[in-house]
C-alpha cells in the first residue's frame, strides 16, 4: 500500500536548512495498523504529512497504492487525498461554523455528491460513532471525544484506503483516548490501513507495528504481536 | 459557476459569518451610493444651470444702447445712444458671420392686454420673425411670426403658454383676437420658453407693426443675432467691430464702455461650459476616490477574511478541496457580496435622487436654489458601469488573497491556531 525508499525532506527557514528526514525506507502493507513514534523533532509529523500528500518530499521514491507520487499538481493531490486518504488530527480541525453533520459531509461535497445524499450518509456515519443525536450540534457544543469521533466519521465517509491520524489522542483524557483507539482498531479490522503518529507508548502498543523515528531516520521497528490483547497497554515504558 | 450546490455552500458560509459579510457589503454599498448620488446631483446642477442660462441661443449676441461716459467731439458725456432701424440694416449687411438677426423695439404706455373679460399685464416685445432662431422657443401650437407678417404689417401675435392660461383659461386661443392698447391682434401661435424667472409672460408682435402704430418712429431697443461657427476670439473681434461701427455712426468714443452694451453669449456659454465641466470633473474625482476607497475596503476585508479562514482552508484542502475550488469559493463569495451590496447602493442612490426630484426636497430646504437643480439623474450606463467596475475590483481584491490562501500548504494552515 505504501512504500518509501530513501525519503529526504528539509525545511529552509531563513538562511538555515533543517534536514528533517534523512533517508526513510518503509513498507506498510494494506490493512496494517501502524504507529509512528518519536520524540518531538524526530520528523514523525513531517513523515505523516508526506504520506498524506500534505507536503512534498525532496528526494526518494514514494509509492502510494502502487502509484508513484512525484511532484504533482495541487489539484491532483487534492483528488488523491479525497479518494484515498482520511485524516484525523490532534486538534480535530472541524469547521467551526458548520454543524457535525455538515462537517462529516464536507469531503463528499468535493466528490460532487448531492447535498441530500451526503447529509444522509453523514448522519449514518455519525450514528455508527454513536453521535446521531448530535448531528445538528456545532463543534463548540461537543466534548473533545465527541469532536474526535466526528472527525473520524469525516475521515471515514469517503471510504478511504488509509486513515492517517496525527496524535489523535493528544488532546483527550485517557479514558476517551482508549475509546478513540478502539474505534481506530475497529476501522482497521474492516480492512482499512491505519497509520497513527503518537509520542505515547501505550497508544503505540495498541498497534501492530511501531516505527521508531529518531533524528530523521528509522531507529527501530517493533513488531507487536499482542495486538488484540489489551494487556499490551500495560507494557512498561521502554525508554 | 451555476452549480447549485456550490452556491449553497457559499450562502451557508455567508449566512454563518454575518458581521464579515455586512462589513464588506457596507463599504461597497456606500461607495456606489456616494458615486451615484454625486453624479446625479452633479447632473441635476448641470441641468438646472443649463435650463436657466439656455434661454438664449448659445451662439447669440445682444446689443443695447447705453449712455456715454466720455465727452467726444463736442458732445458732452451722458448722451443717450438710441439705436434705429438703420443700425440694424447696417449690421445685417456688414457683419458676414451673422446667421440670423432680429431687432426688438418697444411699445410705450401701459401694456394692458385683454380678451373678453380676461386681462393682464404682459411684456409685449415687437421683434422680427427671425427672433425665434435666437430665443429658444418651443412652439406648442400654430406658428411664430413670419416674413409676410412683417412685410404686410399684419396685426398678429404669438403668446407664451402662461399668457394663454390667463387670457384663454377655457378656450382655444388660435385665430382669436386680443386687445393690445385697444388694438386688435390675431393670435397665430402659442409657445413655451424657459427663463430665469418663472413669471415671464411674453407676447411677440411684428416690429414693423409696432413702429408704425404704437411708436411712429424707427427706434430700436435692442438687436439680437446669432453667429455661424465662431470661436470666442472671433466673437470678441466681432464685438469690437460692432463697437467701432456704432461709435462712428452715433458719435461716441470707441473706448467708451458704457455707450453700447453687448452681451456675448458665446463667451458666456463658454464660461458656463467650463464651469459645468469643472463641476462634472470634480464630481467624478470624488466619485472615483469613493470607489477606490470602497475597493480598498473590500481588499482589506478580504485579506482579513482569508487570514481568518486560513485554518478552514487548510481543513478543506486536507479533505480534498483543490486549490481551484478554494479560490472559487472565496472569489464567488467576494463577487456575490460586492454585486449584491453594489446593487443595494445603486438602488439607494437612485432612490434618493428620485425622492429629491419627486418631493421637491431642495425647494423645501432652500427654495431659491431649486431652479438651479433640475432632473437629477444618473446615466444608467454609468451606474451599471460603476457597479461592474466595483464588482470586478472586488473580485480582484478577493482573488489575490484567495490565491495566496489556496497556495498555502494545508499543513501550515492547520498549524495556524
Amino acid at each position: 500500500m505504501i512504500r518509501l525508499q530513501n525519503i529526504h525532506k528539509s525545511y529552509i527557514t531563513g538562511t538555515n536548512k533543517l534536514h528533517v528526514l534523512k533517508g526513510i525506507d518503509l513498507h506498510i502493507k494494506e490493512g496494517e495498523l501502524v504507529s509512528i513514534m518519536g520524540s518531538s523533532g524526530s520528523g514523525k509529523s513531517t513523515l505523516l504529512n508526506i504520506l498524506g500528500l500534505l507536503d512534498n518530499h525532496d528526494e526518494g521514491v514514494y509509492e502510494l497504492n502502487n502509484e508513484e507520487i512525484k511532484s504533482m499538481s495541487e489539484t491532483k493531490a487534492a483528488k488523491l487525498r479525497n479518494n484515498l486518504l482520511g485524516f484525523v488530527f490532534q486538534s480535530f480541525n472541524l469547521i467551526s461554523f458548520k454543524n457535525a453533520m455538515e462537517n462529516v459531509a464536507l469531503p463528499l461535497y468535493y466528490q460532487k455528491v448531492s447535498r441530500k445524499k451526503r447529509n444522509n450518509l453523514a448522519v449514518e456515519y455519525l450514528d455508527k460513532m454513536g453521535l446521531k443525536e448530535w448531528a445538528h450540534h456545532m463543534p463548540n457544543e461537543l466534548s473533545g471525544g465527541q469532536k474526535q469521533r466526528v472527525a473520524i466519521a469525516r475521515a471515514m465517509i469517503t471510504q478511504p484506503k488509509i486513515i492517517l491520524a496525527d496524535e489523535p489522542t493528544g488532546a483527550l483524557d485517557s479514558a476517551t483516548s482508549i475509546e478513540v483507539m478502539d474505534l481506530l482498531r475497529e476501522i482497521n479490522q474492516s480492512g482499512i490501513t491505519v497509520i497513527i503518529v503518537t509520542h505515547e507508548n501505550d497508544i503505540a502498543h495498541m498497534t501492530d507495528r511501531i516505527i521508531n523515528l529518531k533524528d530523521g531516520v528509522i531507529e527501530s521497528i517493533v513488531e507487536n504481536n499482542k495486538i488484540n490483547n489489551t494487556e499490551s497497554v500495560k507494557i512498561p515504558l521502554q525508554e | 459557476m451555476f452549480d447549485r450546490d456550490k452556491w449553497q455552500e457559499i450562502f451557508s458560509t455567508i449566512r454563518k459569518n454575518k458581521t464579515r459579510t455586512i462589513l464588506t457589503g457596507f463599504s461597497v454599498a456606500t461607495g456606489i451610493f456616494m458615486l451615484i448620488f454625486l453624479l446625479g446631483a452633479g447632473r441635476g446642477l448641470r441641468n438646472g444651470m443649463t435650463s436657466v442660462f439656455a434661454q438664449d441661443a448659445t451662439n447669440s449676441m445682444q446689443i443695447f444702447g447705453g449712455r456715454t461716459t466720455k465727452a467726444y467731439k463736442g458732445t458732452p458725456e451722458g448722451k443717450r445712444i438710441q439705436m434705429v432701424n438703420d443700425d440694424f440694416l447696417n449690421l445685417k449687411k456688414s457683419i458676414q458671420k451673422i446667421d440670423v438677426i432680429s431687432a426688438m423695439s418697444y411699445i410705450p404706455g401701459a401694456e394692458t392686454i385683454s380678451y373678453k373679460n380676461n386681462f393682464g399685464n404682459f411684456n409685449v416685445s415687437p421683434v422680427h420673425d427671425t427672433y425665434k432662431e435666437i430665443k429658444n422657443f418651443e412652439i406648442l401650437k400654430g406658428r411664430f411670426l413670419n416674413q409676410n407678417d412683417l412685410d404686410e404689417h399684419r396685426k398678429v401675435v404669438a403668446i407664451q403658454d402662461e399668457v394663454k392660461k390667463v387670457l384663454f383659461p377655457k378656450e382655444t386661443a388660435l385665430n382669436k383676437y386680443i386687445n393690445i392698447n385697444d388694438i386688435k391682434f390675431k393670435v397665430i401661435g402659442i409657445f413655451h420658453q424657459s427663463s430665469f424667472d418663472d413669471n415671464s409672460r411674453e407676447i411677440y408682435i411684428p416690429i414693423t407693426v409696432a413702429q408704425k402704430i404704437f411708436n411712429n418712429n424707427d427706434h430700436i431697443r435692442r438687436i439680437s443675432f446669432t453667429l455661424n461657427d465662431v470661436s470666442v476670439e472671433e466673437s470678441k473681434n466681432i464685438e469690437r467691430q460692432i463697437t467701432y461701427k456704432m461709435a462712428d455712426r452715433h458719435n461716441f468714443s470707441k473706448e467708451d464702455k458704457n455707450a453700447l452694451w453687448i452681451r456675448n453669449n458665446i463667451e458666456n456659454s463658454q464660461t458656463f461650459a467650463g464651469l459645468f465641466s469643472a463641476i462634472e470633473m470634480f464630481v467624478w474625482i470624488i466619485g472615483i476616490f469613493t470607489i477606490v476607497l470602497g475597493v480598498i475596503g473590500v481588499f482589506n476585508i478580504m485579506m482579513i477574511v482569508v487570514r481568518e479562514r486560513t485554518k478552514e482552508i487548510g481543513i478543506r484542502k486536507a479533505i480534498g478541496a483543490s486549490p481551484g475550488s478554494v479560490v472559487g469559493l472565496i472569489l464567488m463569495e467576494a463577487i456575490f457580496i460586492t454585486a449584491a451590496s453594489g446593487y443595494v447602493g445603486l438602488i439607494a442612490g437612485v432612490g434618493l435622487l428620485e425622492a429629491i426630484n419627486q418631493f421637491d426636497i431642495i425647494e423645501k430646504i432652500y427654495a431659491p436654489a431649486a431652479i438651479y437643480f433640475l432632473d437629477p439623474q444618473v446615466d444608467l450606463g454609468i451606474a451599471i458601469g460603476a457597479t461592474i467596475v466595483l464588482v470586478i475590483t472586488g473580485a480582484l481584491a478577493g482573488f489575490f488573497p484567495a490565491r495566496k490562501a489556496a497556495a498555502i500548504r494545508p499543513i501550515e494552515a492547520l498549524r495556524d491556531e
